[in-house]
């Protein structure tokens, strides 16, 4: 018995499940513990935005602030409103952190640790993938405000399903170019067409392409200057109103989840994943301590996007909902068109 | 009255300028936070705020120089306390007499609670002997309702030593000016 799964641990196809299954635990807590952190980081930059300290209380420095969080989300009493449709009500908190997590999978978040691949899954279709789930984001805010069954939360959950809807096509078309570039819609591919120096970064070739996709993961993500669907000044909280306790943190984790997966999407489209063009770390790793190097770049380009999140929403004010409406359908959406077209044009010229 | 709206112009629309005027500011204010030390924050219990001169905190009786009670349970401040919180036992015939001369008598028992207190500082304004004071505690805790009533030996290791006998002097200071009440400018 004992030698069978010897045998079988082994073997091809057991080394890959293996594998998988451990990459798949390390990077989900690593995602987990960012998540968790990003929060903190977020009330200490706000806190000092504003003349203020922040949570410094809880250990060194308020570096246990995130579990202390926990903590206390777990034990607050979850409270059920009476006028809520129940199984929608249970339904939204639990898929609001789905698509983040399930995005982690096509992500290449490092080259090679020995002979793995730091990617989960070498999806050819990666990037089809990333957006299949990304729309089934507005799944949990829509029922969130539809099964709360009070008028503030469903204004939010309807604010947020036409804003997702609306900046996903400018999302997706924003990258078309990236691909039409590349020839490929597997993103480690994207990763190596960008491992030629600073400049075939895709970010130099493609400026548009990157403001239009940065713009519009602010939009996706609800977060500042977007954050209609939860404005507090209006709808008093949004579409998460009746929500307490856990199932509260739970959507409050499914934002940060979703702000990390589309940093890691704009550092793996745009900014040449986990290459960086010194000392040959835009090749494959050949050592450990290279995987180890690459994974650490990744992160640390992950980690200048979300700062860069936490401090745009600390910075500006809330777009209005026409002028959002009229940014995403009127100016995005024919710069996008235009982009593909003009790249295009220019592929076709060169060829 | 119309406000005119001037049309933006293009670099306007662009939302550059607010975007380079707002990164401006916070990053101002970030710097001058994080690496200046200028944060507003007090951290309470180890900082305290100043608490000014004539701030009305907590009613505690207090001792003249002598170590001696000043209160003569005479009971004005229970009479004239708005919400009931002060409550005097007085000694009785056979009671305690006072522990110190020119006074007949002193509380057998003397409770404030301060849940109900008020601090008004009716307590102080109306007693005779100069006796209880709002001094300037203001964070008084407890793990119990009965722990918040403060009962005479906690009123008075609280209130402390407060100087001698004085109130001759500032009734005679207060009948002086009496005198030449409507100021003659």
């Amino acid at each position: 018995m004992i030698q069978t799964i010897l045998d079988w641990a082994r073997s091809p196809v057991g080394q890959f499940v293996l594998f998988t299954a451990v990459k798949v635990f390390v990077a989900f807590n690593i995602m987990m513990v960012i998540v968790a952190y990003i929060v903190l980081v977020e009330r200490r930059v706000c806190a000092f935005m504003q003349d203020r300290i922040g949570p410094n209380r809880v250990g060194p420095l308020g570096l246990l602030q995130p579990a202390a969080d926990a903590v206390k989300s777990f034990f607050k009493e979850e409270f059920t409103p009476a006028h809520v449709r129940k199984i929608y009500f249970l339904l939204a908190p639990a898929i609001a952190l789905m698509p983040a997590i399930l995005n982690l999978a096509v992500i290449p978040f490092g080259s090679k640790l020995g002979n793995q691949p730091m990617v989960l899954a070498n999806l050819n279709v990666g990037i089809l993938y990333t957006f299949g789930f990304v729309s089934l984001g507005v799944y949990s805010i829509a029922l969130a405000g539809y099964a709360a069954n009070s008028k503030f939360p469903f204004l939010g959950g309807i604010r947020a399903s036409a804003q997702m809807i609306s900046y996903e096509i400018s999302m997706g078309m924003s990258v078309v170019p990236v691909f039409m570039l590349v020839g490929s819609l597997n993103l480690s591919d994207v990763i190596g067409y960008q491992a030629h120096g600073l400049f075939s970064w895709l970010v130099f070739k493609q400026p548009l392409a990157f403001a239009i996709f940065l713009v519009a993961a602010f939009a996706e993500t609800n977060r500042t200057p977007f954050d209609l669907p939860e404005a507090e000044q209006e709808l008093a909280g949004g579409y998460n109103i009746e929500y307490s306790s856990i199932k509260f943190a739970l959507f409050f984790m499914g934002e940060y989840a979703n702000i990390t997966l589309v940093s890691a999407m704009m550092v793996t489209l745009f900014f040449g994943g986990w290459t960086l063009p010194v000392f040959g770390l835009d090749q494959p790793a050949a050592t450990l301590a290279g995987g180890v190097a690459h994974i650490l770049i990744f992160l640390a380009k992950v980690f200048i996007f979300l700062f860069g999140f936490i401090w745009i929403r600390w910075m500006w004010p809330r777009f209005r909902y026409d002028q959002l409406m009229d940014l995403g359908w009127r100016r995005f959406i024919p710069l996008a068109l235009a982009n593909i077209v003009v790249t295009a044009v220019i592929l076709w010229l060169k060829s | 009255m119309i406000v005119k709206r001037k049309p933006l112009n293009f670099w306007e629309r662009l939302y550059l300028p607010a975007m380079i005027g707002g990164f401006k500011v916070t990053i101002r204010h970030f710097t001058r936070t994080l690496f200046g030390g200028k944060a507003v924050t007090m951290q309470y219990p180890e900082e305290k705020w100043a608490v000014p001169p004539d701030y009305r905190g907590a009613p505690y009786l207090v001792r003249d120089q002598e170590g001696n009670t000043k209160c003569v349970s005479c009971q004005l401040c229970e009479f004239v306390c708005p919400p009931k919180a002060i409550k005097i036992i007085p000694p009785g015939p056979a009671g305690q007499l006072a522990d110190r001369p020119n006074a007949e008598k002193m509380p057998a028992e003397f409770e404030i609670n301060m849940l109900r207190c008020i601090f008004c500082g009716f307590c102080q304004e109306v007693c005779p002997e100069e006796a209880i004071f709002l001094l300037k505690d203001y964070s008084l805790t407890g793990t119990s309702r009965a722990e918040m009533i403060y009962d005479k030996e906690k009123l008075l290791a609280l209130g402390g030593v407060h100087g001698g006998v004085q109130k001759w002097k500032h009734k005679l200071e207060e009948a002086k000016e009496q005198e030449n009440f409507p100021v003659k400018v």
